[in-house]
């Protein structure tokens, strides 16, 4: 008999896979481990390695974050003599993907949980360790950065031990920068991980981690199974969203190449092709059964997510719409969390109102925009959505400050609030808190982590957050501070619409909801930047910023009164003319409202006003 | 040998003693041997064209330094119309200065029948400020030997906007062209050109403000009106039929040849211009073309720079069809803002206007 190597089943009993992953704070050395995993099970070849191996888009190496989840599995001969498959699943760190990270947890029977043993505990490494404890996830704590010359692990073991009560006594210390203990990690993962609880025989559930969509075989769906199994030909079904779809291939991610496989059953991590147009269609969160034998419920925490920010994106050049419609699509093919519908704004033209999970994820698809699809974008400011009670009963929900109605006819309105910890030095409590108040923040608690680093609770108004918020909290801490929030309710709240104008015609691209307390000082600034901002043109300006027709901050840009070209050298017409084409050149670059003309450089100005400011 | 209609004749000469820290034109110093292989190229070209001229223009640089010998002898190669325009361009330290030897007979006698000269102040620390090397006896001085010499159509130019110049100062520079009696006074608004040494320390410049320098201007315009001075484009000003019919050949959108380094032209429907060298132009180096000329757009930027305005019969007699219905709306509003008026079936810059004359000409320009 032939064995068709890729075809046949690997000989490792359930009993030998682990699946896991790793959970950090940002920075804290997570892709950076993942890297020692693959090479120390000799998952990649040594000339083919790359930092951050498994980040694949340049931002996330860029950046240094985790955008998208991935997967690989690993083949891994441990210290008893045995063959273990070793799955892990590297999740994104940041708190705009913390439903993503909830369902690559759910994939998962243990973590490995990393703490940087100079900086100790940090924001997000509690807030994924509570998430992993939800999970019922077996925590692996490791110690790394034992390299660096600040380096302290007994007292972050310590730390973990009081605040996580994690025991850390054979915590692995590590550098995953140089490869010190790495054996350890993966020992202790094969020791301390159960392996999966999984029957082959029962209807099929897979748990669906990410999608990526790749041109040649559509929606590649990432999954666990649960229970079960599935092979090529079977017909799967999306519990959720009720799609079908026949299994094209099966098979096994691998460091650099897939490998594809005749069946996954039960406890395995893989993925499935299956001729998938589109990611909305394989949802992270939801159950794959098989319409041939299909599962009564799905798994458990599936939800659609919401966009939490929204924000107008527009072509910087009216003609680049088109472009920017298909960069979106694109796009949107593979992040089914970026939501775009058609705008029109009579400042900026046409462009799309666009919803994210994030801040964080909002820039990213506009770097991804400009960058990957080299277009020039001008977003207005973002706008969380709000919850608007009208004196005839009715609610309506807005994410533009374009829709907001007339104040006559607001009975309400209501803002969506956060839970938010920040995880900084016991010094900084008096500046972080000077923050929060500001931003309209409501003290919770504080814990003592450790005699000099405090855990500060505060509920934070989301539109509060979602602009530069962990910007000034970096700087205020000089970076020491780590912050983490989760949506929690919506408040009745005093909110207003600012609306700028110029020469009298509101300008709809800069107008924006803010707490009524903070719009007189807001308005001043906004009219002050533009004044500083709009050359003098040929007539008198007035900028005025209103609350409905209650104008509350005016400020005037003067008229131009001479540009003139005075002498003309010897008949040189052609001086003349080339002045006078840049300057319609330098006309046609202008944003134009009536007679008044707008320089780009001004929307941006009031755009990035912020705390500094 | 055929003959067209005449037109102009612009003679560029680049010759400089020196630098005016606010000029960015070309210019090099007078070797005399250079002086004299320019002038011998001048009349080379000009012996190449088969034309008659009804204007002449010796424009620089210092066209003095030609000296009234060599002046003399290029004139005997034009061929001019009876009451051909000639103007020259004269330096007051060259021809006014108390040993100067310039001699005005012989180039009233060569056919010069105007005399162009720069006074920009007569306040002399601002002509100081200036790099102007003549005092203002000097102006005097040439002035008084232009009028022995039966030239009597004379033109000052003035500068707006200069280092230290106050309404006060500007008064006592326009009370010395009116009783100069100068016929033809023209002014412009200092321009910091890049290049220009004023460029480089103009931080360090006291400058009348934005403000104060459209007053200076306005100031211009309504006391040279009093004396007599007519406005008839946005930098200059007129005694009764002392127009330059040069320079309005140029606002007319009319033809005119230009010889020499940097000179431009507009011959046949066409311009072009001749490089920023003297060496270039010495050896025959032919000049660049510069496309075609006359374009409605053209017609239009050049005609608002007159008191006389853009016609709109004019307009419709020379490119067969009338101003656009856009075009009447933007001046209607322009009219409403007190940049342009309308009168006699012609639209022109108001005295605000002329200040803005860029923004409200590219308004217009636009809408074409």
């Amino acid at each position: 008999m032939l064995f068709k190597k890729e075809k046949t089943k690997v000989a490792v009993s359930k009993e030998n896979i682990r699946n896991f992953c790793i959970i950090a704070h940002i920075d804290h050395g997570k892709s950076t481990l993942a890297d020692r995993l693959l090479e120390k099970t000799k998952s990649v070849a040594l000339r083919d390695m790359t930092a951050q191996l498994l980040d694949k888009m340049d931002l996330e190496r860029e950046r240094g974050i985790t955008i998208k989840a991935h997967a690989v599995k690993l083949n891994y001969l441990a210290e008893d003599g045995q063959e273990y498959v070793l799955n892990l699943i590297d999740t994104p760190g940041h708190v705009d993907f913390n439903y993503e990270v909830s369902r690559s947890l759910a994939a998962c029977e243990g973590a490995v949980l990393i703490v940087d043993a100079s900086q100790g505990v940090e924001a997000q490494t509690l807030a994924n360790t509570y998430l992993a404890l939800d999970h019922d996830l077996e925590l692996v704590p490791v110690i790394n950065k034992i390299d660096l010359p600040s380096a302290d692990p007994d007292r972050v073991a310590a730390e973990v031990e009081d605040v996580i009560g994690l025991d850390c006594s054979e915590a692995p210390r590590v550098s995953a920068k140089t490869g010190v203990n790495i054996e350890q990690v993966l020992e202790h993962i094969v020791k301390d991980i159960p392996a999966p609880q999984a029957d082959d025989n029962k209807p099929l559930r897979a748990l669906i981690f990410d999608s990526v969509y790749d041109s040649y075989k559509g929606v590649i769906v990432y999954v666990r199974i649960k229970e079960g199994r599935i092979k090529p030909g079977d017909t799967m079904r999306m519990m959720a969203t009720g799609a079908e779809f026949t299994v094209v291939e099966t098979g096994y991610m691998r460091a650099q190449e897939p490998e594809p496989c005749a069946e996954l059953t039960a406890g395995e991590v893989g993925y499935i092709t299956a001729s998938i147009k589109t990611v909305s269609d394989a949802r992270v969160g939801d159950t794959v059964t098989t319409v041939e034998n299909p599962a009564a419920e799905p798994l458990p925490g599936y939800r659609k997510v919401n966009p939490m920010v929204y924000c107008g994106v527009y072509p910087a050049d009216g003609a680049d719409y088109e472009n920017l419609r298909d960069a979106l699509e694109k796009l949107q093919l593979n992040d089914a969390a970026l939501t775009y519908e058609p705008e029109t704004s009579g400042a900026l033209g046409f462009g799309f109102r666009c919803g994210f999970l994030g801040l964080l994820h909002l820039e990213i698809i506009q770097e991804r925009l400009e960058r990957e699809y080299d277009l020039d974008l001008v977003t207005t400011i973002p706008s969380v959505v709000y919850k608007i009670n009208l004196t005839d009963g009715s609610m309506i929900e807005i994410d533009n400050p374009t829709h907001y109605p007339d104040p006559a006819n607001i009975a309400s309105c209501e803002e969506p609030f956060t839970n938010a910890h920040i995880y900084a030095p016991a010094d900084y409590v008096g500046t972080i808190m000077d923050l929060c108040q500001d931003r309209r923040g409501v003290f919770k608690n504080m814990d003592y982590i450790t005699p000099d680093r405090v855990d500060i609770h505060y509920e934070l108004p989301l539109n509060e957050i979602i602009y530069d918020f962990f910007d000034s909290l970096k700087s205020r801490t000089r970076g020491y501070a780590s912050f983490d929030y989760e949506i929690s309710d919506y408040r009745k709240s005093n909110l207003v619409k600012l609306d700028v104008l110029l020469n009298g015609d509101i300008i709809d691209a800069l107008s924006f909801i803010i707490h009524s307390e903070k719009a007189y000082s807001k308005a001043r600034k906004i009219a002050e930047r533009l004044k500083d901002n709009i050359p003098r043109q040929m007539f008198e300006i007035p900028i005025q910023i209103g609350i409905g027709g209650k104008i509350i901050a005016r400020e005037t840009i003067k008229a131009m009164r001479k540009d003139v070209l005075a002498k003309c050298y010897g008949g040189d017409i052609t001086r003349k003319k080339k002045l006078l084409e840049k300057q319609k050149e330098g006309k046609k670059r202008m944003r134009h409202f009536g007679t008044v003309e707008v320089p780009q450089e001004a929307f941006m100005a009031v755009l990035k006003l912020d705390d500094n400011d | 040998m055929t003959m067209t209609n005449p037109i102009g004749l612009y003679l560029h000469i680049p010759f400089c003693k020196g630098k005016c820290p606010y000029c960015d034109f070309y210019s090099i110093y007078p070797k005399e041997e250079t002086v004299d292989a320019y002038a011998s190229a001048l009349i080379r070209n000009i012996d190449r064209e088969d034309r008659i001229y009804d204007t002449v223009y010796f424009g620089g640089g210092t066209p003095s330094l030609l000296g009234a010998e060599r002046i003399a002898k290029i004139m005997s190669h034009i061929r001019r119309t009876d009451n051909c325009e000639v103007t020259l361009e004269c330096n007051p330290s060259d021809t006014g200065s108390v040993n100067s030897d310039f001699d005005f007979y012989k180039v009233a006698e060569s056919g010069i029948n105007r005399i162009s000269m720069g006074l920009q102040s007569a306040v002399d620390f601002e002509r100081k400020a200036l790099g102007r090397r003549a005092g203002c006896e000097d102006v005097e001085r040439a002035i008084e030997r232009i009028f022995k010499s039966g030239i009597s159509n004379i033109s000052l130019d003035l500068m707006l906007g200069i280092p230290f110049q106050t309404s006060e100062s500007l008064r006592k520079s326009i009370d010395f062209c009116v009783s100069s009696g100068a016929k033809h006074i023209s002014t412009y608004i200092l321009k910091i050109e890049e290049g220009t040494s004023f460029y480089k320390k103009r931080n360090e410049l006291i400058l009348p403000d934005e403000d104060e320098t459209c007053e200076l201007y306005l100031q211009t315009v309504s006391s040279l009106a009093s004396n007599g001075f007519k406005q008839y484009e946005i930098s200059n000003f007129a005694k009764n039929g002392f127009e330059s019919r040069h320079n309005l050949k140029y606002w007319r959108c009319e033809e005119y040849l230009g010889i020499g380094a940097a000179a431009h032209s507009f011959v046949d429907g066409r311009r072009f211009f001749y490089g920023r060298s003297a060496e270039d132009f010495i050896n025959d180096v032919p000049p660049t073309d510069d496309g075609a000329g006359g374009d409605e757009e053209e017609f239009v930027m050049l005609a608002l720079r007159l008191s006389e305005g853009l016609n709109e019969k004019k307009f419709s007699d020379k490119y067969g069809k009338s101003l656009p219905e856009a075009f009447g709306k933007k001046a209607e509003f322009l009219i409403e803002k007190g940049f342009l008026k309308y009168s006699y079936g012609a639209y022109s810059l108001t005295e605000n206007g002329f200040l803005l004359s860029n923004s409200v000409i590219c308004e217009l320009i636009e809408c074409l």
